[in-house]
């Protein structure tokens, strides 16, 4: 139940999220800056090491991508010292204080777990993206990726509160169930994994083109400036991609069980192909199908990389789109209709 | 540098299959008998890209009736769409847009995607079978070329033979690997001694558990739901039920369930309770904690309490009993213009809005002079809009009030076509008062009683609250509807959902390598080489060469152990 101050600690909240969205901005532009200036600290032997062994390899796709350490390209276990990146990832993680601070308030303000409603979604949602991406970054590099995940914080969260902000009210029957603490919580999580992944697979396309441009190009074309020079491998971009999209299917799949439980109980009937059931199943089996592309011959690679795409843009779609728009017996978006 | 997988069987189109030489299993072979176009489009059909094709044909296929509205869903939806598009909805109806997942093209795809699973998985767990049963492979004579190697040379201790040390350093590391996991066999011979090690035989079992238990959760669904019915009822408080076909208002029952076989039990719905937010506060008027109090009793057992919530249904004799809606049931009596009871009930009246507005009807079937209709509306706590018209400002009773409208004439249900309890078919019969009767329509609050026009008798609106209650707290009884269900697939596809669940970690997680471990004799010296080799995804197979080399180091002959620093980490293309 709402208490007493819960609408004082709502503002203070709501306050914090701007803060933090400041911030994220901040980071952002750092983030950006980073990215322009890295290849004028790139060596431009380095690159032409690259050229030269790729051509060896005979037109790319015959490395072993299982063998540790890519045969090109730097790795994600390096950490050169680009300084815009490391502020950006200071004012990320600073932004993420707030962003937490922001979250917990507003969970006290409303006396329940903060993800009951589209507000609630973004706020916890974003946080959580942020989160998995500052705890990878303790094991990869991938702060290539920063620009993305702070931009992704901006519109997404800045938006949420914009458009969806409600004050905090008390939790309609259907929603008071641990099954809202543990599908919700679990199904964003797996929406954080989904979308590191996608920001992987996204720089593996620009890198594979890169990398195809390159085999067979005099090497003044090769020193071309470009970011991607600083990043790994397509292959290595793939295979991490890969790590974190399973990762999030298996949330994605516990998600889906869960949420077939909770229907049974809350509706009498575990499976009935309602939107939001209908959306879940969808990414599910995208995401399966994923799996399987980068199995099979002649999927792998760049189309396999489009699948991720294609299916985190599918989470994307469930949670904006058919979370507003779609009718269903899910309509806790908490927007009046 | 990738080699043939053997010991797993993938499909031929696997990325980790070797290449076919021909550049490709999709050149159509000129000139295949029956059996040969047979076994080619078998092999078509479980092959690795069909399986992604039918994947995603069945997201897409999927997503139609996410955006029209569904008969199994939202029937009702389904109604709108023909009225409000009265020129697609035959066409989209033709196509079985509203019936996306029992369609014929929904189906075809779901069902191909498992004839090609279980022609995929089948031959695989023949397979499997046979290698879990098998010894790992000899050991590669260049272990060097492997990407995940490391080499060490030890001094053989004066006075030792190298051959001895070798053998031993190879027989402490077969054990070292047994105790990790690995299966291991000796392979020594041609002058040096080594052991070769495979572990991870769990991945290939989680995914033959994971696909096997897919078909286990389509079987469930399939077959389960045959035995599984749902049925309808509505309960006004201080009424029973009792779980034979005739008390049900609405019975669906699976291809298998026969109606007279239905587990006898009775229940009775002794409360209803329900909370509202205060006015004022946030969410003000919002209703919650909803809560039936019931009663049930099995044949020949002693009665027993129980409450039914939202997401709490009710277990009755292996039954699941769900709280679906509720709302206020009016208690009405009606006399005849002789003072003759003609009409006494609770009519449960269906709410319209969230402050509970409700709309129901009384049927006077028999006693007065022509049948007699009546359409009631019921607010709980009554306000005048600006408007004029009434309107129910808060779900609870605060002032409650019910209006009638009249009208007598045939009601239309002695030729025994089924009416809906909820509504009235005016068509027959002549307003007699609300409306533009020129009769106002009758007014009335808990424990009033009005004359009915036309002389024609009385109506009470009873109070149902017990003597000596305050307000009008209680005045109005409350209904709940009720769905009651018997589901034998749920248990069934939630298991096999969780097999699928352990499947798909062990084969996305555990990580199938092999391992070897040779050691060459060469003067006073010893060559130790260790090597790794990925079957499928395996991030951390370095690591676990250099682990493997770390902690092998202690058994060897301590105070001369030297470690080759040259770990190459990049593949050696030679
Ligand atoms: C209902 C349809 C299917 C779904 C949802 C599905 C899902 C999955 C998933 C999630 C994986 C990853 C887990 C793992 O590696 O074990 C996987 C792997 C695999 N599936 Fe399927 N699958 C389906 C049908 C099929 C079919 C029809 C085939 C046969 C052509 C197949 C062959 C494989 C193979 C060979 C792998 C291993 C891939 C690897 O080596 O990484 N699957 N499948």
């Amino acid at each position: 139940m709402p208490g007493p101050n819960s609408i004082f600690l709502d503002e203070i909240s709501l306050l914090l999220v701007w803060t933090a969205v400041g911030v994220y901005v901040l980071a952002f532009i750092a983030y950006a800056i980073d990215l322009a200036r890295r290849s004028d600290l790139a060596l431009k032997a380095k690159d032409q090491v690259v050229a030269r062994e790729l051509v060896t390899a005979g037109g790319g796709g015959v490395l072993d991508t299982s063998a540790g350490a890519p045969a090109s390209g730097p790795s994600f276990t390096d950490k050169p010292r680009y300084l815009w990146a490391r502020m950006g990832t200071a004012l990320t993680a600073l932004a993420f204080l707030f962003h937490l601070a922001a979250t917990v308030l507003r969970g006290l303000a409303a006396g329940r777990v903060p993800w009951s409603n589209m507000y609630e979604f973004a706020l916890t949602g974003l946080l959580l993206i942020v989160m998995v991406y500052l705890i990878s970054l303790t094991r990869y590099d991938l702060r290539f990726l920063g620009s993305f995940i702070s931009g992704l914080a901006i519109v997404l969260l800045g938006g949420a509160t914009l458009a969806y902000h409600v004050d905090v009210t008390p939790l309609a029957d259907p929603l008071k169930s641990v099954w809202l603490v543990i599908h919700v919580f679990v199904a964003i999580l797996a929406t954080s994994l989904f979308a590191l992944a996608f920001g992987l697979s996204v720089v593996q396309l620009l890198q594979t083109r890169r990398e195809r441009k390159l085999i067979g190009a005099p090497v003044e074309a090769a020193g071309r400036r470009s970011f991607l020079r600083t990043l790994p491998s397509a292959d290595a971009l793939e295979s991490l991609a890969y790590r974190f999209a399973i990762i999030g299917f298996i949330f994605w799949t516990f998600t889906l069980i869960a949420g077939a439980i909770w229907a049974n109980d809350a509706w009498g009937r575990f499976w009935g192909f309602d939107t939001k059931e209908v959306w879940t199943f969808v990414i599910w089996v995208l995401y399966a199908g994923y799996i399987h592309a980068r199995a099979t011959r002649g999927w792998r690679g760049t189309r396999s990389a489009w699948l991720s795409i294609i299916g985190f843009s599918a989470v994307l779609f469930n949670f904006t789109i058919v979370n507003v728009f779609f009718k269903g017996l899910h309509a806790y978006s908490g927007l009046t209709q | 540098m990738t080699e043939p997988t053997d010991g797993v069987l993938r499909p031929s189109d696997h990325a980790d299959s070797a290449a076919p030489s021909d550049g490709g299993d999709d050149i159509t072979q000129p000139r295949l008998g029956p059996v040969g176009w047979m076994r080619w489009g078998w092999r078509q059909l479980t092959s690795m890209r069909t399986a992604l094709v039918l994947l995603l044909l069945l997201a897409i296929a999927a997503v139609p009736g996410s955006i029209v509205p569904q008969r199994s869903a939202d029937p009702n939806g389904v109604t709108q769409y023909f009225t409000d598009n009265p020129d697609l909805a035959p066409v989209l109806d033709k196509l079985s847009m509203f019936d996306v997942y029992t369609s014929p093209w929904f189906s075809a795809i779901y069902i191909l995607l498992f004839i090609s699973l279980i022609g995929c998985v089948l031959p695989r767990t023949k397979h499997h079978w046979k290698a879990l049963r098998s010894q790992p492979p000899r050991t590669p004579a260049r272990l060097g070329r492997l990407d995940d190697h490391r080499d060490v040379t030890v001094t053989v201790p004066e006075g030792q033979d190298a051959a001895a040390v070798a053998a031993a350093a190879v027989e402490s590391a077969a054990a070292q690997l047994k105790k990790s996991g690995y299966r291991v066999a000796r392979y020594d011979g041609r002058g040096s001694f080594s052991v070769s090690a495979e572990r991870g035989y769990l991945r290939e079992t989680g995914n033959l558990v994971f696909h096997a238990a897919l078909v286990g959760v389509l079987i469930a669904v399939g077959v389960g739901g045959g035995f599984t019915y749902t049925g309808q009822r509505v309960l006004v408080e201080g009424q029973a039920f009792a779980n034979s076909l005739l008390d049900y208002s609405s019975f669906n029952p699976g291809r298998f369930v026969s109606g007279d076989t239905l587990t006898p039990y009775s229940m009775t719905l002794d409360k209803f309770d329900v909370n509202y937010v205060a006015p004022g506060q946030p969410g003000g008027g919002q209703a919650g904690d909803f809560v039936a109090h019931m009663t049930t009793q099995a044949p020949g057992g002693s009665p027993q309490d129980g409450d039914i919530r939202v997401n709490h249904p009710l277990d009755v004799q292996g039954d699941r009993v769900y709280l679906l809606g509720n709302g206020y049931a009016p208690t009405v009596t009606i006399r005849n213009a002789q003072g003759e009871e003609v009409f006494h009930d609770s009519v449960a009246f269906l709410p319209q809005d969230a402050n509970m507005t409700s709309l129901g009807v009384i049927k006077v079937a028999d006693g007065m002079p022509e049948q007699l209709g009546l359409i009631g509306f019921f607010y709980p706590t009554m306000n005048v809009l600006d408007s004029g018209a009434l309107t129910s400002t808060y779900g609870a009773l605060e002032y409650p009030v019910l209006t009638l409208r009249v009208y007598a004439g045939d009601l239309g249900i002695d030729d025994g076509t089924p009416r809906s309890v909820y509504t009235l078919d005016p068509s027959n019969m002549q307003q007699l008062a609300g409306g533009d009767s020129g009769t106002p329509a009758l007014r009335l609050m808990p424990g009033e009683t009005q004359d009915l026009p036309n002389g024609l008798g009385t109506i009470t609106f009873d109070n149902a609250a017990p003597a000596g209650a305050s307000g009008y707290d209680g005045s109005v009884k409350r209904f709940v509807s009720l769905s009651i269900h018997r589901d034998l697939a749920g248990p069934w596809v939630l298991a096999f959902a969780l097999l699928a669940l352990f499947g798909l970690l062990a084969a996305l997680f555990v990580p199938r390598r092999r391992m070897w471990v040779k050691a060459t004799p060469r003067g006073g010296t010893v060559h130790l080489e260790y090597a790794g080799l990925a079957r499928g995804e395996d991030p951390t197979l370095a690591a676990a060469v250099d682990q493997m080399v770390e902690k092998h180091r202690g058994s060897l002959p301590a105070e001369s152990a030297s470690t080759d620093p040259s770990r190459p980490d990049t593949g050696k293309v030679d």
